[in-house]
C-alpha cells in the first residue's frame, strides 16, 4: 500500500506517522507537500497531526483550502482510506469531509495524557482489533471538544458513524473520564462510507512498547489489511 | 554632553560612556550610543560575569565545541550522533507580561539550537514563582505556563521535564529559563556562526523586524525592574507557526551547497547577531538597512539595529549561491533579504538611504568592560548559617508527612506537564512524573539520553557555594537515577544587582560552587547563560544557578524509574549505614521552612561521597539488578519513599534506626537513593556500592497499600495519592 502524509506549513506528526508506518511491510509512505496535487499511484493518504498555518482563524480553517484538499476530495469519492489525526481531524471537518467541528476543550488547557478508548467494531478501520479490547491512546490537543447539532448527532448513530469514544480503563463511559468535553465522549468519527477516519487521538504515538502503548498500529494494521 | 537620562535606558554608566569617548576618541552618535548600550549590556556583554565563568571547566573528550564560542555546547555521543544543548532565561520579560516573555524565551533558546543545525529534540523548564496565595503571583504562574504550552506544543518539540519551585523572594519577580536540547545525526558537520571571508553575503530570513522589544537587553535584560514602570513594549510576542517554519527551513538550507553559518537573533537583535558575527570571523561588515524587512516604514536606523523581533534568523551564505538561498526562501513563503556584505576591515559600516550612517572598529564595540567582583562574605550570610533549632509542637510525623506532601515545592506537577506535549517525536520513553529524570531514545541501536533540570535555591541562599555544588549533584544524580551516565553540563546563572556586595559574594560563590563540583564529578559545563539583577521588593532573589545535566545511556533496555514495581521487593538506601539524624539535616530544607519559618544552617555536601555514590549506581543499574531508583532530595528519605509508593500504587513497611526524628525522616542533606529490587538481588547491591566505598542498608520491603515507617507513619497509599495529586482539600 502506498501511503501520502500530507504536510501542511506547521505540520508536525508527518515524521511520526512515517516512522509509525516505518515498521509494516509492503507498505510505502511519501509526503506530499500542500502546494501539490496527490501522486496517481497513492492509495491512502493521512492528514497528521500539529498546527497547520498556526492554527490562525480556526484550527484547520486555512488548510482546508490547500491545493492537495481538491485531490483529497477525489480520493474520497473514490472511497479509498483517509486518516486525519488530531489536526488533520480538524481539518476534515473544517473541510465537510467529516460532520461536525472540534472547540476549544471544555477546561480552556491543552492537554497531552494518554486516554482509554472503547471502538466501532463493525469497521475496516478496526478489523483486526480483538472485541472488547480497550485502547490505549494518547491524546494531545487544545481543541479537541467534539461538538455536532442534534440532527447530526442523531446521523452519526443511527449510520454507526462514531469511532471511538473516551473511557475508563474497564470501558465506561462517564464525564469523568472525557477529557475535553466532546459531546457523547466522541473522539473520532466516521464519513457515511465507512472509508474517512477523524480521531483527536494520535495512533502513531502508540506504535511501540517502549512508548507505552502498541494499541495505534492496530488501526494502522487494519486499514492495510482491510482497504 | 552625558544625557543622563538616556544612559538609563541602555544601563550604561557614566564612566562607561566616558570609556566609550576615550576608545572612540570622539563623542558616540546616538546610533553608537545604542549599539554600546546593547553589546556592553549585562546580558550580552557579561560584564559581571565574564572573569568568573572562565574558571568554570569547560573541557572533555566529548565536548565539540566551548562555552561561549557558539549558540550553544555540544557533545559527541558516538555513533556518529551529536547532542547540542543549552538553558537560557527570559525572566524579566516573563514578569512583565507572562504569557510572551514566556514564549518567547522558548523560541529564542530553540533558535539557538537550530542555529547550530541541530533538530531540537526536547525543552525542558525551569521555573520559580512567589507564593500562590497572592493573586500576581497565580497570574505569572499561569501566564508562564500557557506561555510555554502556546509556543513549545506548536513547534513539535516535546517539553519532557522540569521543575518548579515557590519561594517568597521570587514574588512580582518569576524565573523562567527553558533548555533545548538538539541533535545532530549521520555525522553531519555542526554549523557555526561564523562567514568564511570578506564578500560572503548575510540574509536576514523571516518576520518582519518592527519596534517590538527595543531595548529588551539592556533596558530590561540588564537593571531590576521598576515598581510600576510599563515596560512592555520591551516584551516581544511570538509567532510559533513562523518559528516552526523557519525552523524546518533553515535546518534544509543547513545541508545546502554554499550555507557557511547561521546565527539567531535575539537579544539585541541585528546589533549582537551580525556584530558578533563579524567579531568572530575576523572580519567586518558592511549592513544596508535598506534591505531589512519592515513592519512599518517610518522605523529608524536606531530601531531597526535593536528591534527584537522574533523569528528572525541569519543565514551567512557564498555569494556565488545567493539566489538560489534567496528563491528557496521565498519558496517557502519566508521573507528573506541580503542585508549586508562581509569586509575585510573590522569595522562596522552601516548604510542607511544612500548614506553612511555609522562607521565604528569592531572591536571597540564587542569591547565590554569586565568587573572584578567581591568575595567578602556578608555579615547575614554567617548570621543564618548558625543553626538554630525551633521548637515545634506537632510531633504527628503523620501530619508532618502530608503537610509536606502538599507543599507545592513537593506534590506532583502534572497540572503544568499535562498541559505540555511531552511525547510528539516519538522518543520519550520515560514520561514526565515517572522518574527523576526524563529519558529519550535515539532511534539508533538502543542508545538513549537522559536529561534533568534542578536546584534547590532554599540551600543557595544559606550557602551559595555548597548550594551550586549540589545543584550539580542533584541534577547529575537525577539522571543517574534511570541508569545514565552524565556527560554534559549547562547552567542557568539567576541572581540578584551585582553592583551589591552581597550578591556579589554570592554571584563569585556559586560559581566556585559549581566549578569544584564540576571537577570532581569530571564533568564541564559547555554552555549557559546569566541572568542578573532579580529582586524582588528590592530584595535580591535566592542565588539560583540552575543546572541542566545530559546523560547518555547504551542500552535503553536497562532503564530504571522511580516507582515501587512488586510486593516483596527489598527496599535499599544506598549511602548511608547508620542513617544520620543530627540536625543540620534540616538546614535549608522544606520541613525548616514550613514548620520552622524561618531557614537556618549549613547545607552540606561531600562531593567524594556524592561521585561515589553516583558511580556506583550506574554500575548497579547496567547489571540490572533493581526495579527502581529514586533520590533523597526536598522532603527526606520519608518523602522519596512516599513518592515511590504513589507512583508504584503499592505500600512499603520501613524500619529506621536514630533518635532525632525529624531529621531522620525529613533532612535533606544527604546523599542518598531509595532503590528497589528482588531480594535475591539485595546482597550484590551491597556489594557493588562497597566496593565504591558507599555503604548501604535494607531498611524495608514494598508491601502491602499502606506507607509505614517505623511506629510513626501509617498512611494509605490511596490518601498519599490524593494529597500528592492535589484530589483532596
Amino acid at each position: 500500500m502506498n501511503i501520502g502524509i500530507i504536510v501542511f506549513p506547521g505540520t508536525w506528526s508527518d515524521r511520526d506517522c512515517e516512522f509509525a508506518l516505518s515498521s509494516f511491510k509492503n507498505v510505502k509512505t511519501s509526503f506530499i507537500w500542500h502546494k501539490e496535487s496527490i501522486p496517481k499511484n497513492i492509495d491512502a493518504v493521512i492528514l497528521p497531526g500539529g498546527f497547520s498555518h498556526g492554527d490562525h482563524l480556526r484550527a484547520g480553517a486555512i488548510a482546508q483550502f490547500s491545493v492537495v484538499m481538491k485531490d483529497v476530495f477525489q480520493l474520497n469519492e473514490k472511497g479509498k482510506p483517509i486518516i486525519g489525526i488530531c489536526n488533520g481531524f480538524q481539518i476534515l471537518c473544517e473541510a465537510g469531509i467529516l460532520p461536525g467541528a472540534l472547540i476549544r476543550n471544555k477546561d480552556l488547557k491543552f492537554n497531552c495524557s494518554f486516554v482509554n478508548l472503547k471502538f466501532n467494531d463493525s469497521k475496516k478501520f478496526t478489523s483486526l482489533i480483538p472485541n472488547n479490547k480497550i485502547l490505549k491512546i494518547p491524546i494531545s490537543h487544545g481543541e479537541g471538544n467534539y461538538q455536532a447539532d442534534l440532527s447530526t448527532l442523531n446521523m452519526l448513530q443511527e449510520n454507526d458513524q462514531i469511532a471511538f469514544q473516551y473511557c475508563s480503563e474497564s470501558g465506561m463511559i462517564s464525564d469523568d473520564v472525557n477529557p475535553n468535553g466532546s459531546l457523547n465522549n466522541i473522539a473520532g468519527i466516521y464519513n457515511k462510507n465507512g472509508n474517512v477516519l477523524g480521531m483527536m487521538p494520535h495512533p502513531e504515538r502508540s506504535c511501540s512498547p517502549d512508548l507505552g502503548s502498541e494499541d495505534g498500529n492496530l488501526i494502522f494494521k487494519s486499514m492495510i489489511k482491510s482497504f | 554632553m552625558i544625557d543622563r537620562k538616556l544612559l538609563k535606558e541602555i544601563a550604561l554608566s557614566e564612566s562607561e560612556y566616558l570609556d566609550i569617548c576615550e576608545l572612540l576618541n570622539r563623542e558616540p552618535s546616538s546610533l553608537e550610543l545604542g549599539l554600546f548600550g546593547a553589546l556592553w549590556s549585562e546580558h550580552c556583554g557579561y560584564k559581571h560575569t565574564k572573569l568568573l565563568l572562565k574558571k568554570l571547566p569547560n573541557k572533555s573528550s566529548k565536548v565539540l565545541s566551548e562555552m561561549g564560542k557558539e549558540n550553544a555546547g555540544v557533545l559527541d555521543v558516538g555513533n556518529g550522533i551529536k547532542i547540542v544543548m543549552k538553558v537560557e532565561s527570559h525572566n524579566h520579560p516573563s514578569a512583565i507580561e507572562p504569557k510572551e516573555g514566556a514564549a518567547t524565551g522558548v523560541g529564542g533558546i530553540v533558535r539557538d539550537i537550530f542555529a547550530m543545525g541541530a533538530y531540537p529534540i526536547a525543552i525542558l523548564n525551569s521555573l520559580r514563582f512567589g507564593p500562590q496565595n497572592i493573586p500576581r503571583n497565580k497570574y505569572l504562574l499561569n501566564g508562564v505556563v500557557e506561555g510555554i504550552s502556546t509556543y513549545g506544543n506548536c513547534l513539535g518539540i516535546p517539553d519532557v521535564g522540569g521543575e518548579i519551585e515557590f519561594e517568597e523572594c521570587y514574588t512580582t519577580n518569576p524565573l523562567v529559563n527553558a533548555m533545548c536540547v538538539g541533535i545532530i545525526e549521520n555525522k553531519s558537520p555542526i554549523l557555526n556562526a561564523k562567514a568564511d571571508k570578506a564578500g560572503d553575503l548575510a540574509i536576514l530570513v523571516g518576520s518582519d523586524t518592527g519596534r517590538d522589544g527595543i531595548h529588551g537587553a539592556s533596558g530590561l535584560a540588564s537593571q531590576s525592574l521598576e515598581e510600576g514602570s510599563d515596560s512592555r513594549s520591551a516584551v516581544q510576542v511570538g509567532n510559533p507557526f513562523l518559528e516552526k517554519v523557519l525552523l524546518e527551513s533553515c535546518l534544509i538550507s543547513a545541508k545546502m551547497e554554499g550555507i557557511i553559518g547561521m546565527q539567531d537573533l535575539g537579544a539585541a537583535g541585528l546589533t549582537s547577531s551580525v556584530i558578533e558575527v563579524a567579531e568572530k570571523s575576523n572580519l567586518g561588515i558592511e549592513l544596508n538597512l535598506d534591505k531589512v524587512h519592515l513592519k512599518e516604514n517610518a522605523m529608524t536606523p536606531y530601531e531597526i539595529m535593536l528591534s527584537e523581533s522574533q523569528e528572525r534568523m541569519l543565514i551567512i551564505v557564498d555569494p556565488v549561491k545567493e539566489e538560489r538561498f534567496l528563491k528557496f526562501f521565498k519558496d517557502r513563503d519566508l521573507k528573506a533579504n541580503t542585508i549586508g556584505e562581509f569586509i575585510k576591515p573590522k569595522i562596522v559600516k552601516i548604510k542607511y538611504k544612500g548614506n553612511e550612517i555609522l562607521n565604528t572598529p569592531v572591536k571597540i564595540l564587542t569591547d565590554a568592560p569586565a568587573y572584578e567582583l567581591s568575595d567578602k562574605k556578608p555579615r547575614w550570610i554567617d548570621n543564618v548559617q548558625r543553626y538554630i533549632p525551633v521548637k515545634n509542637k506537632i510531633s504527628d510525623m503523620n501530619k508532618i508527612l502530608e503537610s509536606l506532601l502538599k507543599s507545592p515545592n513537593i506534590s506532583s506537577k502534572k497540572e503544568v506537564y499535562s498541559q505540555f506535549d511531552h511525547q510528539v517525536q516519538l522518543n520519550t520513553i520515560i514520561l514526565p512524573g515517572e522518574a527523576d529524570a526524563a529519558v529519550l531514545r535515539l532511534k539508533k541501536d538502543n542508545q538513549a539520553i537522559s536529561i534533568s533540570i534542578d536546584c534547590d535555591s532554599k540551600k543557595c541562599y544559606l550557602d551559595p557555594e555548597v548550594g551550586a555544588s549540589m545543584a550539580v549533584a542533584e541534577a547529575c544524580r537525577n539522571i543517574v537515577c534511570t541508569g545514565a551516565r552524565p556527560i554534559g553540563l549547562t547552567d542557568g546563572l539567576n541572581m540578584g544587582n551585582p553592583e551589591k556586595m552581597d550578591v556579589q559574594y554570592q554571584i563569585t560563590r556559586t560559581i566556585e560552587g559549581l566549578r569544584k563540583a564540576c571537577l570532581k564529578f569530571e564533568i564541564p559545563i559547555i554552555s549557559g547563560n546569566v541572568s542578573l539583577y532579580n529582586e524582588s521588593n528590592e530584595k535580591p532573589i535566592f542565588p539560583t544557578p540552575i543546572i541542566g545535566a545530559i546523560g547518555h545511556i547504551d542500552d535503553y533496555s536497562k532503564v530504571v524509574t522511580a516507582s515501587f514495581k512488586s510486593s516483596g521487593d527489598k527496599i535499599i538506601v544506598i549511602g548511608e549505614k547508620l542513617i544520620k539524624d543530627d540536625e543540620n539535616l534540616l538546614s535549608g530544607s522544606e520541613y525548616q521552612k514550613i514548620f520552622e519559618n524561618k531557614l537556618s544552617g549549613s547545607p552540606y555536601v561531600d562531593l567524594n561521597k556524592e561521585f561515589n555514590l553516583q558511580n556506583s549506581l550506574i554500575e548497579i543499574i547496567d547489571n540490572e539488578l533493581i526495579n527502581s531508583a529514586h533520590d533523597v532530595s526536598t522532603g527526606g528519605i520519608s518523602i522519596a519513599i512516599a513518592e515511590s509508593c504513589i507512583l508504584g500504587n503499592i505500600g512499603s513497611d520501613i524500619l529506621l534506626d536514630g533518635i532525632n526524628k525529624k531529621s531522620i525522616y525529613f533532612g535533606e542533606n544527604r546523599s542518598a537513593i531509595i532503590v528497589s529490587c528482588n531480594p535475591k538481588k539485595s546482597a550484590e547491591i551491597i556489594k557493588i556500592a562497597k566496593k565504591h566505598n558507599i555503604n548501604s542498608k535494607e531498611i524495608g520491603v514494598v508491601t502491602g497499600n499502606k506507607l509505614i515507617i517505623n511506629g510513626d507513619i501509617c498512611i494509605k497509599v490511596e490518601r498519599l495519592k490524593s494529597i500528592f495529586y492535589n484530589q483532596s482539600d
